[in-house]
């Protein structure tokens, strides 16, 4: 388990990270969610060991990151933001080098190394160095790093970053392949990514926590949960109708589509097609929205949504 | 400590798996053979010692071992894989004294392979060896020294460049402490005690008397110091300056 208890730290007048308290059991996907500075990276620099918190403090197990650095670092495995690599090396001699440092000598040695490989598919480029390799390569070298000791817990800052959409797709398919039984955290920018990899997720900005839910609960904070949104000729004439439903309770026009909020009362979805069918609107589209997580990052983080 | 030994084979790894190995040994190796036989007079002094090769040592490596040393921390902290290194299980002390002695044992590499002018020495004459291996053994202490200086300023900055420039500064008033051009910037102002503990800092004193043959316990205990003391002031830096 990992847990933070009133973790902070200052850049001399600049908060980075405001008194961060959460828990994390192992088999969680947590997704750090915030914008750029928000204090995603800070955060994980300091649960990693590489920066001392300026107060408070974290358990990683069991370990204190300050008391026990050490130890704490040993149940880690980290991909720094950008996935710095020692780039004259080979992958092999890269991993090796790690493998050493993890405490790992001969046929042990060999063996973690060869497994990393393995499960990274990096055995085409074990002889190569690390500076001419792709991006998604060099990613790949990355979490094979990170991975090599299998600790019970890893924490990957934006894993996917910069990476094209093939890429990121096998990126995620990793992390989520690795996450049982372990602690998995990453942080992101990319909201799509939340939904569709972490069973938590974390909003940050600012230094401070702002919202610790599933992403199925951020959703239904949404205004657009369970909200209904259609697509069809005469949208003024259907908004008035639909307007008038008591399962609504406001109506939205915006580029060609009609959304109708839903009031709490009743089902609106079955509502909505009732009227359709009465009606016989040509409709071409209907659907009932789970939530739009762009705009619960931007009304958590306090910005004004985009018109 | 044996996670010291993992940082320095891979900064090792590193130095040959780039140019950079090769291009200090051959230019170290050609500018030492110039400044023996043009600037030193080796043949033309008809004295059967080093002594006109080690006099240059100190300029050498005032210029070369900054070249090293510029690296070690700058490089990392530009990279980034300077957290990937403080966060594996490697203490910041192993890191630091890894990173040194890695470099350390390169550059008594390229001292080492200055062997031919050993046995040049030894077939034109019949020099004293004694003088010749504590020769050799003050010039390494003092390139340890100088390496020290230019770690510690490495981590100070993410500039190569700029680290280079401060090192050989540093480095070079270090190496000139005990002259009169330093010395006079001083005098009038501090007492007699601390201008001597000033002239006793120059690298150029301690080395000359142990080039010289004069292995004196003093001068080993100088450079020593000065390396543990830059080396600790490396780790101190390193520990501040990381987060930037």
């Amino acid at each position: 388990m990992i847990k933070a208890k009133s973790l902070s730290r200052h850049y001399g007048p600049l908060i980075a990270v405001d008194r961060l308290s959460f828990e994390v059991e192992p088999g969680t996907i947590l997704g750090f969610l915030g914008p750029n500075g928000a204090g995603k990276s800070t955060t994980m620099k300091m649960l990693t060991g590489f920066l001392e918190p300026s107060s408070g403090s974290a358990e990683i197990f069991g370990h204190d990151i300050r008391r026990d650095s050490l130890a704490a670092r040993r149940m880690l495995g980290y991909l720094p933001e950008g996935a710095p690599l020692y780039g004259e090396l080979s992958v092999g001699r890269f991993l090796r080098f790690v493998g050493e440092a993890r405490g790992f000598r001969g046929g042990e040695l060999a063996a973690r190394v060869h497994s990393a490989l393995d499960r990274l598919s990096l055995g085409e480029v074990v002889g190569q160095s690390i500076e001419t390799l792709s991006k998604g390569f060099k990613r790949r070298v990355g979490i094979a790093q990170a991975i090599l000791h299998d600790p019970p817990a890893l924490v990957l800052d934006e894993p996917t970053d910069g990476l094209d959409p093939n890429q990121k797709h096998e990126v995620r398919q990793l992390i989520r392949d690795m996450a049982s039984e372990r602690i998995m955290i990453i942080s992101t920018h990319i909201l799509e990514e939340v939904d569709a990899l972490c069973t938590r997720a974390m909003i940050i900005a600012r230094g401070r926590l702002l919202a610790d839910d599933t992403p199925a609960g951020l959703l239904r904070r949404s205004r657009y949960h369970n909200a209904v949104t259609l697509v069809l000729d005469d949208l003024q004439a259907a908004a008035s109708v639909l307007g008038a439903l008591q399962e609504s309770a406001e109506v939205e026009i915006r580029r060609g589509r009609l959304t109708v909020f839903p009031s709490g009362r009743g089902n609106l979805f079955e509502a909505v097609t009732r009227e359709v069918q009465a009606a016989g609107w040509a409709v071409s589209q209907i659907q009932l929205e789970s939530g739009r997580m762009d705009e619960v990052f931007r009304t958590v983080t306090g910005q004004q949504e985009a018109a | 400590m044996s996670n010291l030994a993992v940082v320095l084979r891979r900064e090792l790894a590193s130095y040959f798996a780039t140019p950079v190995a090769y291009v200090f040994i051959v230019i170290y190796l050609i500018m030492s053979a110039v400044f023996t036989f043009y600037l030193g007079g080796f043949y033309e002094r008809e004295i059967a010692d080093l002594e006109p090769f080690f006099r240059f040592h100190p300029w050498l490596y005032l210029f070369l071992v900054p070249a090293i040393g510029m690296r070690l921390w700058a490089e990392e902290r530009k990279s980034g894989t300077v957290e990937l290194l403080l966060t594996l299980p490697i203490t910041a002390t192993e890191a630091v004294l890894g990173k040194f002695l890695a470099a350390w044992l390169f550059i008594g590499l390229a001292l080492a392979l200055t062997f031919p002018i050993w046995i040049t020495v030894n077939v034109l004459g019949r020099p004293d060896n004694g003088v010749i291996i504590a020769a050799y053994l003050g010039s390494w202490l003092m390139a340890g020294g100088f390496l020290a200086i230019s770690a510690c300023l490495s981590a100070a900055t993410r500039n190569q460049v700029v680290a280079f420039i401060l090192s050989v500064v540093v480095c070079f008033l270090f190496l000139l402490s005990g002259l009169p051009m330093v010395l006079d910037v001083f005098r009038g102002w501090l007492p007699q005690a601390l201008i001597d503990a000033i002239a006793n800092l120059s690298f150029l004193v301690h080395f000359s008397s142990i080039s010289r043959g004069v292995l004196d316990l003093r001068d080993l205990l100088y450079f020593v110091l000065v390396i543990g003391f830059w080396l600790a002031a490396n780790r101190i830096v390193l520990e501040l300056k990381k987060a930037d």
